[in-house]
């Protein structure tokens, strides 16, 4: 193992402790802002460091086997032997770098961004502490060690969702997260019991290469083995049926959005089902379902972006709907396609998140200023922006055009190779093309409901207010700075891997090639036609330009009033704005019906009536009613005593004479 | 750290100490002054605590067989004899009571304001008579301790309880009573029978063990009869009515000691006595799915209730049937993965409970109030309270890193396979788990602080930290490396699971070594 490999636990161990000392200093020194930046921003950039090296060894060793990196023995137990380690491969490597590396940019974006927050040094902990589980999370050389991470970056997301927790609804939000994330979770613990079952271990080394083996392909075993692990990946990637946290995420501070709810804890998911790779090729029917649900998932999102008016919900959308797409690849079997999506998606959604970050604080202040209270997300309050914040405009109109997919920008090769997939992988499956033509309708409306949140923010006349109009600035230098450099990597991301058919092509796809190999002989590697391909890339082009220029044609923001002018929406736009009511609809077929079982019957009526009242109070009731009975007897009348002596007596004289 | 410990002959004086010092220091609280009554309760707790750690070194965990066994005569003519040991099994149960028996005083400290002397003797031999519980081996002597630690829980109950505290300790007390009747009942049949089949009247566990097979024609009895007592005691579902009654009744101490020590006997119970003496029962399916249904039951219906309650306590009180349930199912899926979970589970319910019924009672202490909907928004006024609150419940709602998890996950993992229906159904408590712990903190930290008697409560004070903070530490202890713990338990969980299976012949050896007395 290369030495730098070996400090991998660094990487881990910095972050956890700018969380204690972040920690202490919220209870200590709640004012010693340049004691938490320091420390909140450094062990990142530390981290990141350590990471570099960390990867370079890695890329610098002969062989491809994954360095598995042992702290101690965490639960022995018998036959079961799990011990607290990490493992070190091609694909934890591209997530360190992510995570480290993106997690540093929103750090610095964050101390300018929240330094008038009472509770700077919690959230900076907060933030920490966050990172510290999604590098256990993609570390973890086990399902438990990961499961670790997984689970505590959703407890990060619900001590952030609900950071501002004075509000009910930044409260209700967080716990709303938390819970739908543990249903994904009790997914993620049924598969483990599972695998432990089949193969015996949970050690990631040891369950991929035994599966081959022990699972047969496309076994009823694998098949629900799978589609617990995804599951899991519906809660944590809010994909169909267990999306709808992630809009409401959206209450937390917007660095956090772009951190948690962008680039990195919701695309756990994904990276579970590359890491299980093999798992799922071995489960063609799971694979589909992955597949199938990504597509519609991205279809269904993209449609109610298309109406928000928040411009956090419109990218909060967006992404659920990004998410499909990289579910559309890793169901596909084009696991480096979705882990490729992965990452430039980290770049540009995050430096999307940010600058709405900056625009939201940028118009906080004005209405700060005038003593307003109108919403600072509104895009209704917005228009115009350009002119007053020129750079976080140009950097976030670099974003859009990636995600909008126009060619050159980093958002185009990843998407299109996603599509490209699952339209080569259709001759097999048909059902793929199915899932091809959801992703390219998504893929419309991505450009559209991007160019739509970016004409009514910074284009077309001002709406912030007359007396605002003249406090909206530009934001500092350490808000723009990581915007800048995420631009940069919005734009150049997609070098990393290239359409086939350009040179040097599917750099990231070699580079994850031990991951991917023993899914290979499953899976099949699928290569199209030139032409082909040619055709696709032309297309995928012609949907991200129809999709701006359509809504460049359609949309008249001179035509928009602000927020509090506007008329309801009636119709269609209402049921969209209102996200087809999924909310409304799963607390009447949940949550109520269970708080009525809850309460009604289980508690009033089993519990106080049936149990307490009728077997144990009901027991001491007779036993007090035998008590009065008997004392019926001891009148202490001489009249009774005779009066029962003597029926007693004739009833002995009738049986003795019988 | 063995070797000073056997120098000093450790082993052979330690549960004699372990029984000896609380019931010597209740003396002298009752003939002390009452204004030193807690001082000295501390200090004798403190000496308990002190002297019963070095059991973590003194342990041999490659073994199943008893240890630090002892032997005096008592009632030789009834073949009742002081006999105790203590295994993989009792050895955690026993440093649980002592470690929470210090917390439990100075959770008192301020709460308990009247009549000190009695409290806090009965608080002692409430100690002595758990330990005795936990390590006994002979069947006459766990009944006596079994019962004697009735009598002090009624009166903490009845004396310092809460507005309610007559009808709880009076349920509590004739609900565990009915229970253990039965079960003296049947340890006074399987005395006589085997005493006339063997000519060696004895009860002397090891003995019993060894002839049990002479009472197998009555074996579905006895096995009811002490399954009853115990599944009174976890509780089981639907034997559980007494104890939100008594736990939110009782005072904080009280709560702390019923749900993080006295719920363990009942498991204990059925580790100890009615899994290895009636194994032919236990593998019974029909037995097994009862019970493992009813553990399911309680894991499901103890957190649904628990999530609709308005007062904290009782949810706490509810969660504590859930957290049974597993315990249940572990128990009863009989692999060692999951009887190591389930007495994992054991271990960190008293911690985590403990550690809720503690905060409930200083929530009470400021507020006067347990309903959660008094409070709201108090993680302003009292961040370090709202700090380890939080904690505490993730530790209880079983988050990876805590050791809430590394227990029910042992149980779920070693039960899979076992009942697979049943685990999956259990494994979806994890989500009522964090539904209902979840929505209390939020109504409780979080919201908007909106009443202004919660505006000027103080936050924790240094003695509240003590008491709060070894307890947090062994929930993150115990999450993050629980390998030490796991392997003191193995052999002896092993052992049971091999025995009850009829792998090999039984754990506890023929009879105690060197000690003749029959």
């Amino acid at each position: 193992m290369p030495a730098s490999v070996g400090w991998v636990w660094l990487v881990v161990l910095l972050p956890l402790l700018g969380f204690l000392a972040n920690g202490a200093i919220s209870f200590i020194k709640p004012d010693a802002k340049g004691a938490v930046s320091a420390i909140g921003v450094g062990v990142l950039a530390a981290a990141f460091g350590v990471s570099v090296a960390v990867v370079s060894g890695l890329a610098g060793a002969a062989h491809d086997a994954p360095f598995i990196v042992t702290l101690w023995e965490w639960m022995p137990v018998g036959a079961f032997h799990i011990d607290l380690a990490f493992q070190v491969d091609q694909l934890s490597a591209v997530m360190l770098l992510v995570i480290t590396g993106v997690g540093t940019l929103i750090h610095i974006f964050s101390t300018g961004y929240m330094s008038e927050d009472p509770s700077y040094p919690r959230y900076f902990a907060y933030l920490n502490l966050f990172i510290f589980f999604m590098l256990i999370l993609v570390l973890g050389s086990s399902f438990p060690v990961m499961f670790i991470g997984w689970e505590g970056v959703g407890l990060c997301s619900y001590l952030l969702i609900g950071f501002w927790f004075s509000e009910k609804a930044n409260a209700d939000a967080g716990k709303k997260a938390f819970i739908m994330n543990r249903i994904g979770d009790f997914g993620f613990l049924i598969a483990m019991f599972m695998i432990f079952g089949a193969t015996g271990s949970l050690s990631f080394v040891e369950v991929f290469e035994a599966a081959p083996a022990t699972l047969a392909l496309g076994g009823t075993t694998v098949t629900l083995i799978t589609l617990a692990l995804f599951l899991g990946c519906t809660g944590k990637s809010a994909q169909i049926p267990l999306y709808t946290w992630l809009p409401d995420a959206m209450a937390g501070p917007t660095p956090v959005s772009a951190l948690i709810h962008a680039a990195t804890m919701v695309t756990a998911g994904v990276y579970l089902v590359a890491r299980s790779n093999i798992l799922f090729a071995l489960a063609p029917i799971s694979s589909t379902v992955v597949a199938g649900i990504g597509g519609l998932t991205a279809l269904f999102a993209a449609t109610i972006a298309m109406k928000q008016w928040d411009i956090k919900k419109v990218l909060a959308y967006s992404t659920v709907s990004q998410l499909g797409f990289m579910f559309v690849g890793v169901g596909v079997g084009a696991y480096a396609a979705g882990v490729f999506h992965l990452v430039t998606h980290a770049f540009f959604k995050a430096l999307l998140f940010l600058g709405a970050g900056s625009v939201i604080h940028a118009l906080h202040h004005a209405y700060h200023h005038t003593g307003s209270h109108e919403d600072a997300q509104d895009m209704r309050n917005m228009g115009g922006l350009k002119k007053f914040m020129p750079w976080t405009a140009g950097v976030m109109w670099i974003a859009t055009l990636a995600i909008a997919g126009i060619p050159g920008f980093s958002g185009f090769f990843s998407k299109d190779e996603i599509l490209a997939q699952a339209f080569a992988r259709g001759h097999d499956v048909p059902f793929f093309y199915v899932v091809w033509g959801m992703g390219a309708v998504a893929a419309l409306m991505t450009a559209f409901y991007m160019t739509r949140m970016m004409i009514y923010t910074f284009h077309g006349p001002n709406r912030t207010g007359e007396k605002e109009g003249s406090h909206l600035h530009e934001v500092s230098w350490v808000m723009t700075g990581p915007l800048v450099i995420l631009a940069i990597g919005s734009l150049f991301g997609g070098f990393l891997n290239l359409p086939a058919v350009l040179p040097g092509a599917g750099w990231l796809h070699h580079w994850l090639e031990p991951i991917t190999e023993g899914s290979a002989a499953f899976v099949g590697e699928v290569h199209l036609a030139h032409n082909t391909e040619w055709i696709l890339l032309g297309l995928a082009t012609v949907i991200a330009v129809v999709g701006i220029l359509g809504a460049y044609r359609l949309l008249k923001p001179q035509n928009l009033v602000p927020a509090k002018d506007a008329t309801p929406e009636t119709g269609m736009q209402k049921v969209l704005l209102n996200k087809y009511y999924v909310d409304e609809i799963y607390d009447a077929v949940v949550v109520k019906p269970l708080m009525w079982l809850s309460r009604a019957i289980l508690w009033k009526t089993v519990d106080e009536k049936a149990i307490d009242g009728a077997a144990v109070n009901g027991s001491a009731n007779i036993t007090r009613f035998a008590g009065w009975f008997g004392t019926r007897f001891q009148t202490g009348r001489v009249g009774t005593y005779v009066f029962f002596f003597v029926v007693g007596a004739l009833v002995l004289l009738r049986t003795m004479v019988r | 750290m063995s070797e000073l410990l056997l120098s000093i002959g450790y082993e052979r004086w330690v549960i004699d100490a372990l029984i000896a010092i609380p019931l010597f220091t209740a003396a002298v609280v009752t003939l002390g002054p009452d204004r030193l009554a807690r001082e000295i309760t501390l200090a004798g707790t403190l000496l308990e605590f002190v002297v019963s750690i070095g059991l973590w070194w003194a342990y041999d965990p490659s073994t199943a067989a008893m240890q630090f066994q002892m032997a005096r005569e008592w009632i030789p003519q009834w073949g009742i004899a002081y006999r105790v040991g203590i295994d993989g099994i009792s050895l955690f149960m026993i440093l649980l009571t002592t470690f929470t028996m210090p917390l439990a005083v100075l959770g008192s400290w301020n709460y308990i304001k009247d009549k000190w002397r009695p409290y806090y003797a009965l608080l002692l031999i409430l100690t002595a008579a758990l330990i005795g519980v936990f390590v006994a081996l002979d069947l006459f002597l766990f009944y006596v301790f079994w019962e004697v630690m009735l009598i002090p829980m009624y009166f903490i109950i009845g004396v310092w309880g809460g507005p309610n505290k007559l009808y709880a300790a009076i349920k509590f007390f004739i609900y565990t009573f009915v229970g253990s009747l039965l079960m003296l009942v049947a340890i006074l049949t399987i005395y006589s029978k085997i005493g006339a089949a063997t000519g060696i009247y004895s009860f002397s566990y090891g003995h019993i063990l060894a002839n049990i097979g002479h009472v197998s024609h009555l074996a579905g009895w006895l096995f009811f009869a002490f399954a009853l007592a115990f599944a009174i005691k976890v509780p089981v579902f639907p034997f559980h009515t007494w104890l939100p009654d008594a736990h939110v009744q009782a005072p904080t101490a009280g709560s702390v000691i019923l749900a993080g020590i006295l719920l363990k006997m009942g498991a204990y119970g059925f580790l100890r006595f009615a899994l290895p003496l009636f194994p032919s029962i236990v593998l019974d399916p029909t037995v097994v799915s009862i019970v493992v249904t009813l553990g399911v039951i309680g894991i499901i219906y103890g957190a649904l209730v628990a999530m609709v309650q308005p007062d904290f306590k009782k949810l706490v009180a509810y969660s504590s049937v859930s957290h049974l349930g597993f315990v249940m199912l572990g128990i009863w899926s009989l692999t060692v993965a999951s009887v190591e979970g389930a007495i994992l589970i054991m271990i960190n319910h008293g911690i985590s409970t403990g550690a809720l019924f503690f905060l409930a009672g200083m929530l009470y202490e400021r507020r006067h109030t347990r309903e959660i909907a008094d409070f709201g928004g108090i993680a302003r006024v009292v961040p370090g309270l709202a700090v380890i609150l939080t904690l505490v419940s993730l530790s209880s709602i079983g988050l990876p890193g805590t050791n809430g998890f590394i227990g029910e996950f042992l149980v779920l993992l070693g039960s899979f396979d076992q009942h697979p229906v049943a685990t999956i159904i259990a494994t979806s408590g994890v989500i009522f788990a964090a539904a209902y712990l979840l929505w209390a903190l939020q109504r409780m930290l979080f919201n908007k602080l909106d009443n202004p008697a919660n505006e000027k409560m103080s936050d924790l004070s240094l003695r509240e930290y003590l008491v709060l903070g070894p307890l947090v530490a062994c929930i993150i202890w115990i999450g993050v490396y629980p390998a030490p713990i796991l392997r003191r338990i193995e052999s002896s969980a092993e052992a049971l699971v091999l025995q009850v299976r009829g792998e090999i012949p039984d754990i506890a050896g023929p009879d105690l070594p060197g000690v003749e007395i029959e």
